[in-house]
């Protein structure tokens, strides 16, 4: 690989570092990170709180840019992008699902799913019936018109999944999914997220709970802003 | 992101706080409505004016004895020596005049079979009535030869015409004024009120009746008039007429160059147009007021985006997340700014159109509530939704993404 060559993996992250300043203390959140992560990967990041899980998730989700170090998403080097460049690529590849949904509240919950299709640079004609079939996949058909509080949370965090899908992302990003679920409804969100994996959208779901990691083919440990661990589970959890 | 899908949901953001929005778009209701009414009683006065112009002539002139300092600013005149009917004649023989008609005015008691009534007797030339551009509205106008020779006739006003014969039937009666018998030949269409000065009531006779048996004569100048109202040529500066026809009149009063004259000349018109100017600057004042109201209106909405921004953080960096740019995000509550304002414009014009109509009412002059004027006010509306929206929009645009979702 010559120097300017952008490395294969669909994403790649080398010796990337995240330094928040408060004041005149600094916080190493991440310490040189360097990682690459395959197209069709169902990666699960753990590791204790304050490790650096959410830092990394939001240099990945091109939401936040790092200190040092270079990425690239989908070939796309980010350090060269330009803010509205990386709100194209965050509505275009990547999709989000947060642990407290996100939704807003007046809307139903087919105008949740809808709304990344209104900020797309390609017109989208279709935009009812893609939010529609998202929510069907979701096993929400019967539920288009409700707004988020005539939901659970399990089914809020479905429309947040339709709504992460509903642009037809290569990437899906799940911050903690289930922090705020149940066993039972943990076990269903985690379902769908690999039923998407299977369909070939790559995934990487930061979690606590074992349990959550066991679906994911590659778990990756953090400790202080560093990778501890980062192992292939060819046995992964198959839903 | 269309403007469309962006001012729907500014809608909704707006009504779902309804009683915010509405004291939010209060100081602009007021400013749009206050613009209106400002701009309405302008334009209604503008009207009213030149419609008063339209009613004296605007290329009449009248000229009285006696100077400025003398005369004072009395309409009056008359202290000074007296013109003649010579005078008259010399000023309508001059090129630039059409027509000119010497007066002579003084108070009577016209007495009819049934009332009397104090009112003006006016001695006026035939061509009186051209420089007036009156006429009767029933029966006729005397006559170039009847005026000169004082013939016992007289064409009188409304309000004459009304008291003396409240049953109607007044053309043909006999009038006395002051003891001299006049037949009435003709009935005065209607002019209204100029100033203080009610025109419709006067007896109109011939000059030399008026002066021969009414007014009476002069001491010291035979054939005199108080007055000579002139016709100007259309076309002809007013300035140079008046300039043309003072230099003879210097000429024949024998006044030496460089000497203040003892007579003035003005137009009514002109009087008219000073008064309008100072309605303009009294205009002018009360836009500055709506205008002042406006901005304090933009504050407020400014106010209440910055809060709506701070609010509406979480919102603001879930859509980041989603894929919007900043250039969405500022459409976005720029548009609602814009709505806010647009609305509160809408609910200004039409309390200022019934604050246009109310003006119009008390003040006596035609409602003008134009296309114009609306769009204007509304315009101004949505300039201070765009002007004071700029602000917060743009902050709301610039939140960084991951704290914008932090923020609780
Ligand atoms: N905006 C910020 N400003 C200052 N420090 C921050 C900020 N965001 C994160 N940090 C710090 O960076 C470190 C890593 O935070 P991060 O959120 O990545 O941890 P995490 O692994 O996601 O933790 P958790 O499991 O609790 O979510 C922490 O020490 C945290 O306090
Ligand atoms: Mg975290």
């Amino acid at each position: 690989m010559s120097a300017g060559d952008p490395p294969p993996a669909l994403i790649a992250c080398r010796d990337v570092t995240k330094v928040y300043r408060m004041g005149d203390q600094e916080v190493h959140a991440l310490a040189g990170v360097t990682l690459d992560i395959s197209a069709g990967e169902f990666v699960a990041i753990m590791g204790p709180s304050g490790s650096g899980k959410s830092s990394l998730m939001n240099l990945i989700g091109a939401l936040d840019r790092p200190t040092s170090g270079e990425m690239w998403i989908a070939g796309r080097g980010l350090s060269q992008m330009s803010s509205d460049e990386l709100a194209d690529l965050r509505n275009e590849t990547l999709g989000f699902v947060f642990q407290q949904f996100n939704l807003l509240p007046r809307q139903s919950a087919l105008a949740n799913v809808k709304l990344p299709l209104r900020y797309a640079r390609t017109e989208v004609t279709d935009a009812d019936a893609r939010a529609a079939e998202c929510l069907e996949l979701v096993g929400l058909g019967d539920r288009m018109d409700h707004r988020p509080m005539q939901l659970s949370g399990g089914q809020q965090q479905r429309v947040a999944i339709a709504r992460a899908l509903v642009n037809k992302p290569r990437i899906l990003l799940a911050d903690e999914p289930t922090g705020a679920l149940d066993t039972r409804t943990t076990e269903e969100i985690m379902g769908i997220l690999t039923q998407l994996n299977r369909q070939g959208i790559t995934i990487i779901v930061v979690t606590h709970e074992s349990e959550v990691a066991e679906y994911a083919s590659r778990q990756i440990h953090f400790r202080d802003g560093n990778i501890e661990v980062d192992s292939a589970r060819p046995n992964a959890k198959r839903a | 992101m269309k403007v469309g899908v962006a001012a729907a949901s500014a809608l909704e953001a707006l009504l779902s706080n309804p009683m915010r929005s509405l004291l939010t778009m209060l100081g602009i209701i007021i400013g749009v409505a206050s613009v209106m009414t400002m701009m309405a009683i302008g334009e209604g006065a503008r009207i009213q004016i030149d419609q008063q112009i339209a009613s004296v002539g605007s290329n009449v002139l009248t000229m009285s004895p006696g100077n400025m300092s003398r005369g004072g600013r009395s309409f009056g005149g008359g202290s000074g020596k007296p013109f003649n009917e010579a005078d008259v004649a010399a000023i309508r023989g001059l090129s630039i005049v059409d027509a000119a008609s010497g007066t002579l005015s003084g108070g009577v008691t016209a007495v009819s079979d049934s009332a009397n009534w104090a009112t003006q007797v006016l001695g006026v030339d035939a061509d009186y009535f051209t420089v007036q551009n009156w006429d009767a509205a029933e029966g006729r106008i005397f006559t170039a030869q009847e005026a000169g020779s004082g013939a016992l006739v007289a064409v009188i006003g409304k309000t004459v015409a009304d008291n003396l014969f409240p049953n109607g039937g007044a053309l043909g009666q006999r009038i006395r004024l002051d003891g001299t018998p006049v037949e009435i030949i003709g009935l005065l269409g209607e002019k209204g009120t100029s100033g203080p000065f009610n025109r419709d009531d006067q007896v109109l006779v011939p000059l030399s009746l008026s002066r021969n048996r009414i007014v009476g004569g002069n001491k010291t100048v035979a054939r005199h008039v108080n007055r000579v109202e002139i016709l100007v040529q259309d076309g002809v500066d007013m300035e140079d007429a008046q300039t043309e026809i003072g230099d003879m009149m210097r000429e024949r009063r024998r006044i030496q160059p460089g000497a203040e004259a003892d007579f003035r000349m003005f137009s009514v018109a002109d009087f008219i147009r000073a008064r309008g100017e100072a309605m303009n600057t009294m205009g002018i004042l009360l836009a500055f007021t709506a205008a002042v109201s406006l901005i304090v209106g933009g504050v407020g909405v400014m106010n209440i985006m910055l809060v709506s921004v701070t609010e509406r953080t979480r919102e603001i960096g879930l859509r980041m997340a989603i894929g919007a740019r900043g250039g969405d995000i500022l459409t976005q509550f720029l548009v609602e700014a814009v709505s806010l304002c647009a609305i509160g414009g809408l609910i200004g014009v039409v309390i200022g159109f019934g604050g246009a109509l109310g003006a119009a009412a008390v003040g006596g002059w035609p409602a003008a509530v134009s296309p114009f004027i609306v769009g204007i006010a509304f315009g101004a509306a949505a300039l201070v939704g765009l002007m004071f929206g700029f602000f917060p929009a743009r902050r709301a645009s610039r939140l960084d993404p991951i704290q914008a979702l932090r923020h609780d």
